[in-house]
């Protein structure tokens, strides 16, 4: 492999996400066994103040300009882009999230580099190789890369946050770039407060796209609340207006960690796993002995939903 | 305004899957293919985004297999004014490839805005929505929630995380790259399929096989060892209701026992 390790650093609001210090755990452990220096690209308006927490960076690349202040998705993938095409690292880091999926491609293309997605390991020891998750989970692939240089858009979870969470003083070199129009921020909206906080629920029972109408849910809420819990859903279900947005788990919906997470016709997407993968229990029930939900449960029953949930009632008003 | 929706018939994903004898893709003899669930909020949105401004929608595949046509006689079905099969029989191709190709079939078109899902399952060398805006050299926005027409082009919403979203202004043409459409997708009647099969709306271009290669080879699949850490639960439904309740006990919630 020849030139640095960069990794696509990604912030909202002053904070650097979560992926941001998994990149920089990864990117160091590819360090070790590269031998190659880790760099971090930050982009921003005003941002110089945040690089004293990239410290598990040995450089930051600081490109700031006023139409960067929030993110912009063609203006940050240009300039991106750009900073790749002229300083050549050797491995390029993107988070695999909202903002990355602007931006990965972009750089790829740009620089005629390969691109891995989907990625959730790397090893830069002989030639680079990773392994990918593909069909939601459901099939794992081994991949090679072409030549010494490719983009990984890399999934959450990856690395663990905490080793990659280091402040400290690395070398900053500003990069001025020019600035494309296209695509122009306008304003950001906060989520609106739901009835019910599903991220401070003990028990969640949460349907996926197999409870197969929104008629059906009102079983699975009723025996929700009898628990003291809530139901939460995947995102299937919210986008076709079931539920509302507070309260779909995974990527785009919120991060729960309940006692106990009971999943019901959800079929585990890598989407969905990231926001559900640390609650305490997690029981999963599909009819589909493949469902990759099964591989981070701790228990599960392959079977029918609608089968179950009466049974689960009848055993709960007994109780 | 004149839209583009590009649609892409990938492994039906409720199916089981099985591996070719190398072990390096799916057995695909025997494998049924749908309609990626994210193209269909991208047609739904590039419908509404018609009915918001006149103007049409041509929807794009490539391919001319049976699920192919029916995808495309579906989406005339429910509104698109066109739709384009491209190529004849290409094989399995990649992100990179597909973008070739629909590059060379948009170039010369004068579509306003390209919509494409946020992405498809099936693939692992990139996005084409975004392959597609660099090789167009269009601007692009991707995991889009909702557009709207503003006089100087679209007003888009793409969301963040955590049901944060942010909008934007976009200059035409554009590439989006939708996750979901303001309203789920609408549902048509059979009998509206089987009319939109003689509307003489859906046309073939032929397409060259495309020159790219995406640097990236698989080199082995695996079905994920299913429930690898996981207990698995045996019995019928009230055996497993029965440990269900257990286990809620014993993560003490739902009451004490
Ligand atoms: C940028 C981005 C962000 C995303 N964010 C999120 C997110 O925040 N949250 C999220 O959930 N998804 C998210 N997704 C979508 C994700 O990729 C999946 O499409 C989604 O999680 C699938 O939901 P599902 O499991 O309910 O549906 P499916 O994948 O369709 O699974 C349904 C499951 O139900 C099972 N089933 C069917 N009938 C029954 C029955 N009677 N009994 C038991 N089991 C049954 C099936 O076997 C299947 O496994 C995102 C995608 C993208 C691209
Ligand atoms: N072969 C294809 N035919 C039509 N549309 C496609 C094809 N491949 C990709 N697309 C479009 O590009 C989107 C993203 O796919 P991907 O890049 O594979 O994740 C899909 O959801 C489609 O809208």
């Amino acid at each position: 492999m020849s030139g640095a390790i960069l990794v696509v650093t990604e912030h909202l609001g002053g904070q650097f996400t979560d992926a941001t210090f998994e990149l920089l755990a990864l990117a160091n452990g590819l360090a070790t066994s590269t031998g190659a220096e880790v760099e971090a690209a930050l982009v921003g308006a005003d941002v110089a103040g945040m690089t004293t927490q990239l410290g598990a960076a040995g450089r930051v690349l600081l490109i700031e300009d006023p139409a960067l202040e929030s993110f912009n998705p063609h203006g940050h993938a240009c300039v991106v882009a750009g900073l790749v095409a002229d300083r050549e690292p050797g491995i390029v880091l993107v988070p695999y999230t909202s903002t990355g999926m602007d931006m990965a491609s972009h750089i790829a293309s740009r620089s005629d580099l390969p691109l891995v997605s989907y990625c959730q390991s790397i090893d830069a020891s002989a030639g680079l190789a990773a392994t990918c998750q593909l069909y939601a989970g459901k099939i794992e692939a081994d991949v090679s890369v072409d030549g010494d240089r490719a983009v990984f858009a890399v999934l959450s979870g990856a690395a663990a946050a905490a080793d990659g969470r280091r402040d400290g003083s690395p070398t900053v070199e500003s990069v001025t770039v020019e600035v494309p129009g296209g695509t122009s921020f306008t304003g950001q909206v906060e989520p609106e407060a739901g009835d019910v906080d599903i991220t401070v629920q003990d028990v969640l029972l949460v349907v996926g796209r197999g409870i197969e109408s929104e008629d059906n849910i009102e079983e699975v809420a009723e025996l929700a609340e009898a628990l003291g819990g809530a139901v939460a859903a995947s995102r299937p279900v919210v986008d076709q207006g079931w539920l509302p947005k507070t309260r779909q788990v995974g990527k785009s919906g919120l991060t729960v960690k309940p006692k106990v997470y009971l999943a019901l016709g959800v079929s585990g997407a890598p989407e969905h796993v990231e926001g559900m993968r640390d609650s305490s229990t997690i029981i999963a029930v599909n009819t589909d002995p493949q469902a990759p939900i099964f591989g981070v449960a701790h228990h599960g029953w392959v079977g029918d939903l609608f089968d179950l949930v009466p049974e689960l009632a009848d055993l709960l008003e007994g109780s | 305004m004149d839209i583009a929706v590009l649609l892409r018939a990938v492994p039906d994903p409720v199916e089981e899957l099985e591996l070719n004898d190398d072990e390096t893709d799916l057995d695909r003899d025997y494998l049924g293919y749908v309609l990626n669930e994210f193209d269909d909020h991208a047609l739904e949105e590039a419908l509404l985004l018609k009915e918001d401004t006149g103007g049409s929608v041509t929807a794009y595949a490539i391919g001319t297999s049976d699920e192919v046509e029916q995808i495309l006689v579906t989406a005339i079905a429910k509104g698109a004014d066109a739709a384009v099969k491209l190529g004849d029989d290409l094989g399995v191709l990649d992100a990179h490839a597909q973008s070739e190709i629909f590059a060379a079939a948009l170039g010369e078109r004068s579509h306003q805005a390209i919509l494409c899902g946020v992405q498809a399952s099936d693939e692992i060398d990139g996005q084409v929505a975004m392959l597609l805006s660099a090789r167009l050299g269009h601007p692009h926005v991707s995991v889009v929630v909702a557009t709207s027409v503003t006089d100087a082009g679209l007003s888009v919403t793409k969301e963040y995380w955590a049901g944060i979203t942010a909008t934007y202004d976009v200059r035409l043409p554009a590439v989006l790259g939708i996750q979901a459409a303001r309203q789920a997708p609408r549902y048509v009647a059979v009998s509206r399929i089987r009319q939109a099969q003689d509307s003489g709306a859906l046309s073939e271009v032929d397409t060259v096989a495309p020159a790219s290669s995406s640097g990236v080879t698989i080199t082995a699949i695996r079905i994920p060892e299913s429930g690898a850490g996981a207990e698995m639960i045996s019995g019928d439904e009230t055996a497993a209701a029965e440990q269900i309740v257990a286990l809620l006990q014993a993560a003490g919630v739902g009451g004490a026992p």
